[in-house]
Parts: C-alpha cells; structure tokens; sequence
C-alpha cells in the first residue's frame, strides 16, 4: 500500500507566518519557547538518570498545547495523555513543580508520585497525564457530564494521540458527549504517528477528523498545528460552542514530534526518515512565530535574544529546584491509596 | 421491623441517598426508562429525573469513564453494571483510573464513585454470565469491596459506600435480590471494614460473604442438630478485610473453613487462610479448609452446575473434616 | 544510663520466682556482679546479681513476693538519674519477656504481624524435652501441650495418620490427673491447722509427679536384700580410718551405679518418639529438704569410688537442704535412687522422675530371721523396689537388673575390682 504523505502544514517549507497582536504574540512565544527548552533540559537531565521510567517529550508539538489552552478560562479542565509536560507548562504548572515531578521528589506536582506521565495540578483544574491509550477519553466526557449536571458553564478539553481515534473507548466517549451534548473539545495531535506506526497504517480514515461524522452534532475540524495563531482561532471557537451551546467537536492538529515516541526511541531512521523528519523541522511552530514577529518588528532580535536569556533561567532554575528537592519519605509510601473521609 | 426484599433495600439506599445529596446520579444501562434489568432502581426515573437517573448506552468501559470523570469533577456517582460479567469491559476505568487517581495524583484527586451490580452465578446462565470477581477486585489497593448478603446489610453497606470519598465496588447477587430479611425504617449505616458475626457458636468459624453467607446460616442451622455450633463471621466488605475479627473467632473455635462464591486459585479464601495461618497459627488444631466453586467455567447443564457450585453439603463436609468428625 | 533488675530464669524450667531477700537496700552502691538479691525458684534458692553499676535506687518488689520471670523487681542508676519513667512500667510486659517480631524490620510490603503473646522465657527443661521427631499434632496440640507441660511426643494421637489434636492433650490431661485434684474437706474454725502457701519447689514437684504418673505405664519390682555382708564391710572399712568410713547408703548407690552400666536397657530415657539408652550414668539421689524432694546427681557415678560417691552424695545433700544447688547439679539424672531406710520405711514404691524409666526405692535394713543353708539364722535384710516404665523396661530386663544388683550387695566385694 502506497503510503499517502500528508503534510501537516498548509503552505510550503519556510512560509512567513502572519504576525498577530504583538502582545499575544509574545505571551504564546513565550510560552511555546519555554516548553521547548523545557523538554531539551528534560532530554538532559533523562540522560544523565535524573529522570527515570517513560518519558515521552513535546519538542515539536508547542503551538497545540500554546494554542489551545490559551483560550481556556481558569475554571475550565484540561485532561491529557502521557505526553503531557508541554500541557502542565501551558497550563501553568510551575516548570519547578513539573520538573521535581520528573526528578521524582516531594515537591513534584504529584509528589513524586506519578511521574512524567501522571503530571496533576487541582490548582490549575490540570486533571492528568494518563498512561493507558484512550483511557482518559471518557474520563474527559465524565468531566463534561459533571459541568452539565450542575449547569456550569465550564469546558473540559481532552488532548489525545492520533492512535487514539482507534480504540473502543474513544467511540464510546464520544457518543455519549454527542449524545448528552457535553461541553468538551477533543483533540487528536495527530503527530503523524502511534509510537511507530504511521496513521494510514492505523486508521481506516484518511482523515482523522472524519471520526466526528459518526456523531449527530459533533464538529470535525482539522487545522494546521505548527501555526499557533490558526490552533488558537479554531479552538477559541470550538471552546465557544462548547460553552455557550454545550456542543462537543473534535479537533485534528495536524503536527509533528521533533523527538522519537519516547528517550528509546531513536529520532529517525526506521519508520520515518531524516528527510522527512527535516522537512517538517522548516515548519518549527517556535521559529516560525519568532520570525514573523522579527518580520514584522513586533520583536527585536535583542527582546528575542532576552526572552532566551529568560526561558534559560527559568528551566535552569527548575532543575536546580528539582534536584534540592528530597525524595518523599518511605512514609509517604502508605499514603493517599484511600482517604479517610466521607460526605 | 418491616420485611422486605434485597432489591428494595438497595431501592431504599439509592432512594435516600439520592434525597440527602444532589451530587449523586445513577448511571448505566436500563436503570431509568426501564426501571433497572433487575428492578433495583425501580420508581427512580420518576422520582429524580433523567439528569439524575441516566440510561447509558451499552458501552461499560465509557459510562465508567465518565462516572469517574465526573467523580474528579465534584459529583458522586453509582454506576450500575447490568453485570460484573459485563463490566470486564469497564476494568480498565476501575483498575487505571478509579483506584490509582488519588495515589498517582499525589493525593489530590480522590475518586467518590460506586460501581454496583450483580455478581456471581445465578441459574444456568452458563460460562460467561455466571462468575464471582471478587478476588480480581479485591486485589486492587485503592478500592474498597463489598459484598453484603442481606437485605439489612444491602442497605446499610450501599448508604456508606455512596458517602465514602473513595471507589467502592459493590458486590450484588442476581440470586439474593428476591431474599427478604428485616430492614428498619429510618436511616442506618454499616460501616465498610467491619465484618458481621452473624452467629455465635464454639466449635468452628465460617469465614464467608456475599451470597454465600445464606449457605452459611444453612450449615450452622443444620449442624447445631447435631452439636457443632459454629461462628458465622460474614466479612461484609472483603477490602479492607476485617482481619481482627477473624483472628478473634479463629482463636475461640480454633478451626476455620472458608467459604465464597469464586474460584479456588488465588481466591478471597486464599487471603483468608494466609491471614489465618499468620496470626492464628498456634491455636489451630486443624488446617483452614476452603469450599468454592469447582476449577472450571461455569456449566449450562443443570446437574453440572450444581456439582460445580459450592453448597451446604461441601460445607457441612468441610466442617466435620477439621472437626474431625467426619 | 539506668539498668533495670528483672526477674531472671535461675532455673531451665523456671516461669517465676520469689523474692526472698534482698541483700542491698536501697541507696546502696552495687557493681556489675554483686548480689542483689535471693530468690527461690522452682528449684533452688539462687542469687540475683547486680548487671549495671550505680545505686539500688529502687526495689519494686518486696521480700516475700512473688514476680514472674522478665518482670521488673528494681532499677539501678545514678544517684541524682530521674527513673519515674522506667518505675512507672514495672509489672508490664519487658522486654526480656517480648518475644522480638521479625517483621517489624522487614521490608514494608510485609504485614506485619499483630504483637506476639509473650512467650515463657524459660527453654523446655532438659529433664522434659520436647520431642522433635516425626510425631503429627496440630500447632494447637502443642500449644496445649506445652502449656499442661506435657510431652506432645508421649501422647497418642486421634486425628487423620496419628495427628494429636486438642482432644487427645484434653484426654491426657484429664487421665494424668493435671487438674481436677480433690482436695481434702477442711476445718471450718480453730487454729487446729494451718494454710502454707505453695513454695516454688513444691509446685514443681506437684506438677512434675503428676505427670509422671499419669502417662507413665509403671510397674513394680521387690526384692529382698541380705545385706549383712554389705554392713560388715562398712564396719571394717570404717576401722582402718576416718578416710574409709562410708554409709551403707553411699555403697548402695555405688552397686546400684555399677549394676547400671552393665544394663544400659535401664539406664534410659523416654523421649516419645525414641528412647535413649545411656552409656553412662548418672545417677540421681532423692533428698528430702524442708521443703520437699530434690533430685541432686552424682554424674558418672559408675566410674567413681565408694569414697569419691560418699563425699560427694554427702556434700550434694548438704547443699539440697541448704537450697543452694545449682539447675546443673540437679539435672541430668539417667536414674534415681530414693532412700527412706533412715526413716525405718521397710518398703515403698518411688515415683519416677521422667523422662528417666526407672527408680529404685530403698528401705530400712532389718534383722531378720531367714533361713541360711538349712537352717534359721538372723541375718540383716533390705528391701528394694524398684519402678519401671513398661514402655522401656519389660519385666524380666528389669528382674535381670535386680538380680545384678543382688549378687553385688550381697557379695560387696565385687565393689572394689
């Protein structure tokens, strides 16, 4: 079978991006460039056994998480999978709460007791990284179910793989979300592959958003994901529908990861090419808005070279902070299987 | 005292649970429109709405997914599976996500949820629909198991389970929900982990739960004609297990006998005659004996199913054997 | 750093003791080894020294009293050391008595056990060993069992391939008459008696003897001695000097000692599951003290003199009535002699001290006419008993024995090659 390339982005290899309002522009910039250092200090820290167990990194992905989660208000949800640290960062959890949970010590956001995959914040209403595939799609509708129930106007966004859109429990999720009109947004970052299979080798659809035509009521959208500024215009209105018409979509990003599936993955080479992988290297969704803003002198070369002096410190900072934190105590091992409480 | 079934005991709990806090909803297949398959959320539909009482399709692993969900989102929900054979499907939800919220969110996701339904055989329903899960269950830290036997129990144990904070997986049976018993009016509670000493006797301790603590009152009834007089100890909820109490009747009758509904290997009883051995060892005068079902799927045909079931005869058997007398 | 004083086992089978005196009073100086205290075990009365050096800051139990073995009796410290705290927990489980968890340090998965019951502190007696060999009984059996003091090994059992169950240890307690002892109607009013509290010793002997005869399948053996010989001997040796005199007593033992090394098929222990034959012999001499019996022993009492078994069955004797024997010197015995021939007793029988199977009760030496080649002749007569668990000891190997021993008293010659 003749592999079908599609390529995530809509213009060719070096397009200019539109810069948008520069003050926006530079919040998402900061964002996105600071997930990326981010990651690479997690490759870092990984190789040098700071970081153990599966670890899988976002380097590549930034504009969907930036995206997105910059249209949610503060008491909105937001669910993921285990390819969760650039969601937490874009979310707002600290990077020295989400690094210590790397690190594994006390200080993690869950911690240390979950790891790069479990990343939980109650305080930014971040309700998971999840191990199992597709296993939090429904937890995502149970969210949605519960704003429903108490006629909140809350959204809960579910961030999925493109894999995903495979399993039983993604259909069954979303059925019932269309069924029950839940204020959801489900979103498949469809970074082209499941771990190492590509997705026409997986889905029998050719178009991931396509899903959504199964269920009455439910938009299928699919959108460039390494432009932010078209993730953040797609979302923001799926976001609306969701909110003000309890109306579910579901949202193809369209993507690409920069690293391979997790650290013993290799970046290229068996199934996807270093052309390939060059290819959508051109689209990098953090460069792209840096130069359209330098293009359109929203942004100095020197603001640019200081928000890099900046996102440094910050991830500097974050290691060093995980790495003074203490290993929770052997007592914490007995602690938070159950509570002891009841309503 | 009013007499009343098992399924209107369980009626009454959701009922009185559903009156005294509005985050509480039932959900799953046939518990609204058609009453419930086995009626036990009869007149809720009517009662409490179709917000509260919501008919899922059939799709165990999403309607759990959702329950959860909706758990970490602030609300209590009671997810009834039409049965725990079908709710193998849903494993997922109550092994990943229900019980290892709270723990790999470092503490700041607990999980208030009930999943119910009935377990275990019933009359030829043959291999698939007639299985006991409460060892598979039971072994999972982060979730609490019950599995009550009467309809006082029933509700007692199902009003605590809806107010605890943590997932309950709450064990039925399609062959207890037409049993009567007494239940008082008025609200009561039965606390999880407490097991029940439902009979006093000298001679020998039946450790059982759930349906089989009916087979239980059989045997002792039968061998107290004949002089042995035995501890009933219905454990109630098999997590956490009340070990004090089986320690307590184990040293006074200095012999055991298990008795449950599933398999043999790596069964509750199993756990039961471990926690015995370790801490009841010198007072043991004979080995802890174990009556389950047979080692085998079970069988459509009526004869075979009754060989495979456990029973009173096994039981009386096992009895007199670490009595000596048989 | 306080050391506190507990109640030590003096003795292998000792569970607790009493106090009798306390040599140091309080505010006293003492050193790591000084005598604290007396105290009458089940046995003997035996020091309690001091393990710590300070001042006797506090005696916790009075003289008199009687304290369980692993409790605390005092606290010694520093002059000016606050000891409230270590006072505060006498009387409660020590940790001399605690039995160590060992899963408390284990790895946490582990449950860990609930806290074990305190465990006697004293090892089975070596008199009384539990039998380890292929006998079959519940874990209950033989808690019982060990509580009753029984031998799990010497009890048949009832249940699936011979396992000893509880009812067989309620049986043998019932049938050993353990409990259930009658006791005598007594006197409502008047001073016409008095009340004497059981001593140690005498709660031993009680429960020792009890046992004994209630599994113990014995029988008895008389015979009649001429000992005339026996006694001219002493005479004359006693006439060569003070180094020569011994008793008829000290010569009895010595053939007794003698006959037994050349029948080891009595010079046994029931051990339940085997029975020990013994090639050497150590024989064990019945004392009465004020207090009741003690068995001191004369350790291979065939390979010693009459002198050397005089001297020696003398100074044990001493030291019985004095109550100062050791758990060494009284245990260890491969049979027994009890001697009530001073106490003009002709003939009695002897209780066996398990697990030995036999004992030989001694009586007086009489005049008697007997007949001697044809005709009456006076001659001086002993009769002896002798005991035997038939479970070891059939009747002819023990008449063999006694026959032995006969030719031996009554040719005493034969003492000296």
């Amino acid at each position: 079978m003749a592999t079908k390339k599609k390529t995530a982005a809509k213009g060719a290899p070096g397009t200019v991006r539109t810069a948008g309002d520069p003050a926006l522009d530079r919040e998402m910039l900061h964002s996105m460039l600071l997930q990326r250092r981010f990651e690479e200090k997690t490759g870092e820290a990984y190789a040098l056994g700071k970081i153990g167990g599966f670890c899988h990194l976002y380097i590549g992905q930034e504009a969907v998480s930036t995206g997105i989660i910059g249209q949610l208000r503060a008491d909105d949800y937001v669910i993921g999978t285990y390819r969760d640290h650039g969601q937490a960062l874009a979310r707002g959890i600290t990077p020295r709460a989400v690094m210590a949970e790397l690190f594994g010590r006390i200080d993690g956001c869950s911690r240390g007791k979950g790891g790069s995959m479990h990343l939980f914040d109650r305080n930014v209403n971040f309700l998971g990284g999840h191990g199992i595939v597709g296993s939090h799609v429904p937890l995502a509708a149970g969210v949605g179910f519960a704003i429903k129930y108490r006629g909140g106007d809350q959204v809960c966004v579910c961030f999925m793989g493109d894999s995903v859109v495979n399993i039983g429990a993604f259909h069954e999720a979303l059925n019932m979300a269309a069924l029950w009109k839940l204020p959801v947004l489900f979103v498949i970052e469809n970074n082209r592959y499941g771990m190492g299979t590509a997705v026409e080798r997986a889905a029998a659809v050719d178009d991931l958003s396509k899903r959504a035509d199964g269920y009455t009521g439910m938009d299928g959208i699919v959108v460039d994901g390494m432009d932010v500024h078209a993730v953040r215009d797609a979302a923001g209105k799926a976001i609306e529908r969701a909110r003000t018409e309890s109306r579910p979509s579901l949202l193809e990003v369209r993507t690409y990861r920069f690293r391979g599936h997790s650290m013993s993955d290799a970046v290229s080479g068996t199934y996807r090419s270093k052309d390939e992988l060059d290819e959508y290297q051109a689209y990098d969704p953090v460069f792209s808005l840096r130069d359209a803003m330098v293009l359109a002198s929203t942004m100095t070369v020197a603001e640019w070279e200081a928000m890099e002096r900046d996102v440094a410190a910050i991830v500097q900072d974050a290691w060093d902070f995980a790495d003074a934190s203490p290993e929770p105590p052997p007592g914490a091992l007995f602690e938070d299987v159950l509570v002891d409480t009841t309503s | 005292m009013p007499i009343i079934t098992y399924r209107e005991a369980l009626n009454q709990a959701l009922r009185e649970e559903m009156s005294r806090d509005d985050r509480v909803y039932l959900m799953g297949e046939e518990v609204g429109v058609y009453n419930g398959a086995y009626k036990v959320s009869k007149g809720l539909l009517e009662e409490f709405g179709e917000n509260r009482v919501v008919d899922s399709p059939i799709a165990e692993l999403g309607f759990a997914g959702i329950g959860v969900g909706s758990a970490m989102a602030g609300l209590r929900p009671v997810i009834e599976f039409m049965t725990w054979n079908f709710a193998l499907l849903a494993i997922d939800q109550v092994v990943n996500s229900a019980a290892k919220m709270l723990y790999m969110s470092g503490g700041q996701y607990n999980v208030p949820i009930v999943f119910r339904g009935p377990n275990g055989a019933a009359l030829q329903l043959g291999a698939q629909h007639s299985q006991a899960f409460e060892s598979w269950l039971a072994h999972i830290p982060g979730i609490k198991v019950c599995s009550p036997g009467t309809p006082y129990d029933a509700k007692g144990l199902l009003k605590s389970a809806i107010r605890d904070d943590n997932p309950v997986v709450f064990l039925e049976g399609e062959m207890l929900y037409n049993t009567k018993g007494e239940v008082p009016e008025g609200e009561y509670l039965i606390p999880l982990g407490k097991a029940d000493l439902k009979r006093e006797g000298s001679d020998c301790t039946i450790v059982t739960s759930g349906k089989m603590v009916l087979v239980a009152m059989q045997v002792a009834d039968q061998l107290a004609k004949e002089g042995i007089h035995l501890d009933v100890l219905d454990l109630l909820t098999i997590r956490p297990m009340d070990v004090e109490a089986i320690y307590a009747s184990v040293r006074k009758t200095q012999r055991a006998v298990v008795l449950e509904e599933g398999w043999e290997i790596c069964g509750i009883g199993a756990q039961v005659v471990d926690f015995i051995q370790r801490e009841c060892f010198d007072h043991l005068d004979a080995p802890v004996l174990r009556v389950h079902q047979a080692d085998v799927p079970m069988p459509y045909a009526k004869g075979l199913e009754k060989i495979a079931k456990p029973d009173a005869a096994k039981t009386i058997a096992a009895v007199k054997q670490v009595m000596y007398r048989a | 750093m306080a050391t506190k004083i507990f109640m030590e086992a003096l003795s292998p089978t000792m569970e607790e003791g009493r106090l009798v005196k306390w040599n140091v009073p309080e505010g006293a100086a003492v050193k790591s080894g000084d005598v604290l205290a007396e105290v009458e075990t089940d046995k003997a009365v035996m020091e309690l020294v001091a393990r710590g050096d300070g001042v006797l800051r506090k005696q916790l139990v009075a003289e008199g009293t009687t304290a369980p073995v692993g409790s605390l009796v005092g606290v010694i410290a520093a002059a000016d050391e606050d000891i409230a705290a270590l006072v505060s927990g006498a009387g409660s489980a020590t940790p001399a008595a605690a039995v160590p968890t060992a899963a408390a340090a284990a790895a946490a998965p582990v449950t860990p056990p609930a806290p074990a019951a305190a465990a006697p502190v004293a090892p089975p007696a070596p008199a009384a060993p539990v039998s380890t060999g292929p006998t079959r009984s519940s874990p209950l059996a033989r808690r019982l069992a060990r509580e009753s003091g029984l031998d799990v090994g010497t009890i048949a059992g009832s249940g699936p391939s011979g396992r000893v169950i509880k009812r067989d240890i309620e049986a043998a307690i019932a049938g050993g008459g353990v409990t259930g002892v009658s006791r005598p109607p007594s006197a409502v009013a008047g001073a016409d008696f008095t009340d004497q509290p059981l001593t140690q010793i005498r709660k031993t002997i009680a429960k020792r003897l009890a046992e004994s005869i209630g599994p113990i399948p014995t029988f008895y053996l008389t015979a009649e001695y001429d000992m005339t010989r026996a006694v001219e001997m002493r005479a004359q040796a006693a006439g060569l000097g003070d180094e020569f005199k011994v008793s008829v007593n000290d010569i009895v033992l010595k053939a007794v000692a003698t006959a037994l090394a050349a029948h080891p098929e009595v010079n046994a222990h029931w051990l339940g599951d085997k029975i020990r034959y013994f090639s050497r012999v150590h024989l064990g001499m019945a004392v009465a003290t004020d207090d009741g019996l003690i068995v001191p022993v004369i350790f291979d009492a065939d390979q010693k003199g009459l002198r050397e078994i005089s001297s020696e069955s003398r100074a044990l004797a001493a030291k019985a009535r004095e109550r100062k024997l050791t758990p060494e010197q009284y245990t260890g015995s491969t049979f027994s002699v009890s001697n009530l021939g001073m106490m003009q007793i002709d003939q009695f029988t002897a209780i066996i001290n398990p697990p030995e199977c036999g004992i030989l009760a001694i009586g007086a030496i009489e005049d008697t006419p007997v007949v001697v080649d044809g005709a009456i002749a006076v001659r001086k007569r002993m009769r002896v008993t002798m005991s035997c668990d038939h479970r070891v000891i059939d009747g002819a190997v023990g008449a063999r024995f006694l026959l032995d021993l006969r030719r031996m008293l009554e040719n005493p010659l034969m003492l000296v090659f």
